[in-house]
């Protein structure tokens, strides 16, 4: 990726981007869904526009998924 | 927020509605005598395992290793068994209970690192060092006649566009690389508010670039 598409990529936002308050709040529900495999971000698109955006929310939710890994492992 | 009622009707009608070993968890720390006790030393151990995965995980960001790393773990593990305690009565079982209690100790292992940051800042908060622009997004030095007109412009809607607010965590976040939960610290502020005013002057900054012919619009046309 060249710094063009790189810059184009962290400057475009997404109205549908819930922010960090919504996703914290509902991240345990989420996180269950994909650890189960089910469909999370069709069933909240908003929760998936922001941790495609968000690099902290997005940190959380990677170690919330690694929490569970470990659980069942 | 619902009433916090450990222990009492709700507790009972919550855990009666929860797969068994949710319902199993609140049931532990609705009681009260040794149960309990037993209870919550077998959480606590499971938070600090993932406390100390979450902070190996990340270490990386952090500069500071060995037995400062897991004293990190354990504040942030005691810090989540006591919110999760205080919040129990308020767990409405859409998740298994684990994933909601280990939310927190995720949750509290950020905030730790950001406050680890605040405390040992590795470049000043309010610095500005527009050079390190092209290396954050990746610009060749040797194709600079292609994207020197570019920074420039964005640099120039920064100093216009952006409200004094906006100007100062866009600098924070983009140039100085300062994490988004320290500048929360610094600024006595929260998570959601600062993304937002990060997420209106990205708005603003790409619509600038695109009127001025520098990024494609909304629809991808350039001017």
């Amino acid at each position: 990726m060249n710094g063009w598409s790189e810059l184009d990529r962290f400057l475009r936002t997404d109205p549908s981007d819930v922010g960090c308050a919504e996703a914290m709040e509902m991240l345990h529900v989420y996180a269950d869904l994909t650890a189960a495999g089910a469909p999370a971000e069709q069933r909240y698109p908003g929760i998936a526009a922001h941790l495609r955006a968000c690099g902290p929310c997005s940190e959380d939710f990677e170690g919330l998924l690694a929490a569970l890994r470990d659980q069942s492992g | 927020m619902p009433p916090v009622d450990p222990g009492g009707e709700g507790t009972r009608a919550t855990a009666a509605r929860l797969d068994p070993e949710s319902a199993e968890w609140i049931q532990v720390l609705a009681d009260t005598g040794p149960q309990r006790e037993a209870g919550l030393a077998r959480l606590h151990e499971m938070l600090v395992r993932i406390a100390l995965s979450e902070v190996r995980r990340r270490g990386w960001q952090l500069r500071i290793s060995g037995p400062e790393l897991d004293d990190l773990a354990y504040q942030a593990a005691g810090d989540a068994l006591l919110a999760i305690t205080d919040k129990f009565a308020e767990f409405r079982g859409e998740s298994r209970f684990t994933t909601w209690a280990y939310k927190f100790v995720i949750f509290n292992v950020s905030a730790k690192i950001g406050r680890h940051f605040w405390r040992n800042p590795s470049v000043s908060m309010d610095a500005e060092d527009w050079d390190r622009l092209p290396d954050r997004f990746g610009f060749e030095p040797e194709q600079e006649a292609e994207w020197r007109d570019l920074l420039a412009a964005l640099h120039r809607a920064v100093d216009e566009e952006l409200t004094p607010r906006q100007r100062r965590v866009f600098v924070a976040i983009v140039l100085n690389d300062v994490p988004l939960d320290t500048l929360v610290i610094e600024l006595a502020s929260n998570r959601n508010a600062i993304y937002k005013t990060l997420f209106d002057a990205r708005r603003k900054l790409r619509a600038a670039l695109a009127t001025d012919g520098y990024l494609p619009d909304d629809h991808g046309r350039r001017r």
